[in-house]
């Protein structure tokens, strides 16, 4: 143990499944559960959606929700419940020393503008000249900062008042692993005692779909676990609606401030696999080594997305590790993309700190696991690119 | 202390690498050149059709091979071509550069063209029906990867050679400074001898221009291009929007002089604070950018009389430049007055997400060639800000030391401290 050793003091969550690090642990824990979807409203595509949501539980403000798109307001959200749970929000010298790291996506525009836009192009030659028109009357002018990326970070500044720093990355899955990675090196260098890090994603929309859609990403068809999609129509992704953030601190000023914490980050691996050249099993076996992971059983919280390539390579790369019980809990929630590895860390947490596994999302594939475990492993292999992982211990 | 280490003990930082491109050209000695001569590259927009808007100039890079081809291809280009200049420099090969990427770009969306494309060439019920069934149906990954955050980054970590995963991020118009300061932490914390830290944005389309009209934050001086840009000026009305890129090479001072690297700088510190006030303007008193100044100087291990220059953010918008001589003055108090500040916005415009970067690029040269910038377009000094903004024309000046401001919408505020080599 070390006064710098990363521990994990908050967690805050929201998917379909509810909110809450309780509610979760409730929900993933009840066995053969039917999965939460939409398969009408975005169809052919079946999307994991929000629960029903009060805003005003974290936001108090209405002028403030109203700043804000839903992805926005749901990190919002998710940010205000980690808080809470580390027992930081509201004190004011804790938030205004607190750093910031959000993993960030953005652009939910307009659809009804854009649809008119869209429809209007069709009888006219000069498109350009249609867009000038069209944007200039029809845009809301706070959609500008509603939709953009480092808005979340500022309103959870606005809202919760942490004001240390606040940084936000891009870059789907790799940027939910960076931040996590980045907050932990700050913390464990001293760079920082005490960091708000995580992302959220909102997939109801269409261009949140469309992201994926453009390489051929998503499932279509009838909804199945994330490890049994490969046969199916599409590209292997179901998406869904959520967030994860996490208070992270170093251990002395959580024992000092009296928190024991979820769990210990003991390490946290990245990369960025040459997937064109590199057989990506390979790769990813290789970036696990570098987690020093321990012998014998081992809990394993992926978030593998479904997508065809990226799942079976994590798949075979896990199963290669004798006594990984693997939990793809994407089954569960669908794929959060930028909040996917903060999501799979704070799962993976809060086994460690109950001492209890999950049972298998998909009794087809996952191994049971009767263990009291000890260390858990969170994993986000991204649809595409980038390729995380995080290895936690108990607390204390 | 050794001489490679800092007040604090931690490794200290040094610049062997600067590229840039901007309005006025690429490659830093074309920029240099045209910046010191006081010259704008602020024009009329030529890219697309200007009908309908309130503001109908901007600081545009038209010169490249992707100028005309959506924002993210041109991004991609401006970041290269800074990277292939900063990496060359340093001497460190140029595709196995071997430290980690931190690039500053703008948050990307589909391109327009490519929407009503895919909308007329789709089948289905209503647009978003239509425009995913094309897109199932696309050929290649080429439209896709302009849609996806993590591209041009990683396109960039493949041919450099960056090592792990590639960060891409955005702290709005602080972003660039923001790369430089990741990048020096990482080098701090002994977890790299060097890193490769980027802005850029290529970004500059009509909606990009729409929106921040809608926030009455441009300047509608289109009659007079080159005059638009008047930051600390009593009729600044707004920034001109603008693209471009700078890479930095970063490397522990010590691994640089080990392999005898030409040393261009150091970066000596880095401060930030977010403004909790509004999600455009900043806490009437300050405070954040007070805060961030003083971090950066107390990173830095130098007090208020340890700045020779100030490199400010300096938009040319009626708030953020009262905001910046409020903050300063605080700071620096009656030494304020005494301080040189000048804005490089004055002649490149805002280059946003890139802002950061370039600016802590020309600070560099300011430093090497003791020569400071001018504030052009400074006709009708503002009153009520007291500075010395080295109007007009070029200054020479020994500069032992640089403040460069980074401030952006969503309470972002990034302060750097440049210095030069120690002897």
């Amino acid at each position: 143990m070390s006064a710098r050793d990363v521990v994990i003091t908050g967690i805050g969550l929201v998917s379909c499944l509810g909110e809450g690090p309780d509610t979760h642990w409730a929900a993933l824990t009840s066995e053969n559960a039917e999965p939460i979807v939409d398969s009408e409203r975005f169809a052919p595509y079946t999307v994991h959606p929000l629960p029903a949501m009060d805003w005003n539980l974290q936001i108090a403000k209405r002028g403030d929700q109203r700043q804000m798109e839903t992805w926005q307001r749901l990190g919002t959200y998710c940010a205000g419940l980690a808080l809470d749970d580390a027992g930081i929000k509201g004190d004011e010298a804790l938030c205004a020393s607190m750093d910031m790291v959000v993993a960030a996506g953005g652009g939910e525009r307009d659809e009804a503008v854009d649809a008119d836009i869209l429809a209007a192009s069709t009888a006219r030659n000069d498109r350009e000249v249609l867009l000038n028109e069209k944007l200039t009357t029809d845009l809301r002018p706070t959609l500008f900062l509603a939709q953009l990326s480092n808005l979340l970070a500022g309103n959870i500044s606005i809202v919760h008042k942490v004001t240390g720093s606040s940084r936000t990355f891009m870059g789907e899955e790799g940027a939910g692993v960076a931040a996590v990675e980045t907050a932990a090196a700050r913390i464990r260098s001293g760079q920082s005692n005490h960091v708000l890090v995580g992302g959220s994603f909102q997939t109801e929309h269409s261009d949140m779909l469309l992201g994926y859609e453009l390489g051929g990403f998503l499932h279509r068809g009838p909804w199945k676990p994330v490890w049994q999609r490969a046969a199916s129509e599409g590209g292997g992704v179901v998406t869904g609606s959520g967030g994860a953030f996490l208070v992270l601190e170093s251990r002395d000023h959580a024992e000092k401030r009296g928190r024991a914490g979820y769990a210990k980050i003991d390490s946290i691996v990245s990369d960025r696999i040459k997937r064109s050249k590199t057989h990506l099993e390979a790769g990813i076996a290789k970036l696990l080594e570098g987690a020093n992971l321990p012998s014998g059983q081992l809990l394993a919280l992926s978030g593998a997305s479904g997508a065809h390539a990226a799942t079976a390579a994590e798949k075979a790369a896990l199963e290669s590790l004798s006594g990984i019980a693997v939990r793809g809990f994407g089954s569960r929630t669908g794929h959060l993309k930028e909040a996917q590895f903060p999501f799979a860390v704070a799962l993976a947490a809060m086994a460690v700190q109950r001492g209890s596994g999950y049972p298998a999302f998909d009794s087809a594939v996952e191994k049971a696991y009767a263990g009291a475990p000890e260390q858990a492993l969170a994993t986000a292999i991204g649809y595409h690119v980038f390729e995380g992982a995080a290895l936690l211990s108990r607390a204390a | 202390m050794s001489s490679y280490t800092d007040h604090l003990g931690r490794p200290l930082v040094a610049v062997t690498g600067i590229g840039m491109v901007t309005s006025l050209g690429v490659g830093k000695q074309d920029n240099w050149e045209a910046l010191t001569s006081g010259r704008s590259g602020i024009r009329k927009i030529t890219r697309f059709p200007v009908d309908h808007l309130n503001t109908q100039i901007s600081g545009m890079v038209d010169f490249l091979t992707s100028s005309s081809q959506g924002a993210s291809p041109l991004t991609f280009e401006l970041a290269d071509t800074a990277a292939v200049e900063a990496i060359g420099e340093s001497g460190l090969s140029l595709d196995d550069f071997g430290g980690p990427l931190y690039l500053a770009s703008p948050p990307v969306e589909l391109d327009w063209r490519d929407r009503m494309s895919l909308y007329h060439d789709g089948k289905g019920e209503n647009a978003a029906a239509r425009i995913a069934q094309a897109a199932r149906s696309l050929p290649t990954l080429d439209v896709f990867e302009t849609a996806q955050f993590g591209s041009i980054a990683d396109r960039l970590a493949e041919k450099f050679g960056t090592r792990g995963l590639p960060i891409t991020l955005s702290t709005a118009c602080a972003s660039g400074a923001t790369a430089i300061q990741l990048g020096v932490e990482a080098i701090r914390r002994g977890e790299a001898d060097r890193a490769l830290s980027i802005g850029a944005d290529g970004s500059a389309t009509a909606e990009a221009l729409i929106r921040f009209s809608l926030l009455s934050a441009l300047s509608t001086n289109n009659g007079d291009p080159e005059k638009a840009s008047k930051p600390f000026s009593k009729d600044r009305d707004g920034f001109v929007l603008a693209e471009g890129s700078a890479a930095l090479v970063l490397e522990s001072l010590e691994s640089a002089v080990a392999r005898g690297a030409t040393i261009l700088g150091i970066l000596q510190g880095c401060g930030e604070r977010a403004d909790d006030f509004h999600r455009t303007r900043s806490k009437p008193d300050g405070s954040p950018a007070i805060a961030a100044v003083r971090a950066a100087l107390a990173d830095a291990g130098l007090d208020e009389d340890g700045i020779s220059y100030v490199n400010a953010h300096g938009t040319s918008t009626p708030e953020n430049d009262k905001m910046e001589h409020l903050s300063l003055s605080t700071v620096f108090g009656e030494r304020m007055r005494k301080i040189p500040v000048s804005s490089n916005k004055s002649m490149i415009g805002h280059t946003l997400s890139a802002a950061g970067a370039i600016e802590a690029a020309f600070s560099l040269l300011t430093i090497r060639d003791g020569v400071i910038p001018p504030t052009i377009n400074y006709d009708h000094p503002d009153p009520a800000i007291d500075m010395d903004v080295v109007p007009n024309v070029k200054r020479s000046a020994d500069v032992a030391t640089v403040l460069s401001n980074s401030f952006g919408f969503g309470g972002q505020n990034t302060c750097l401290v440049m210095a030069r080599e120690p002897r």
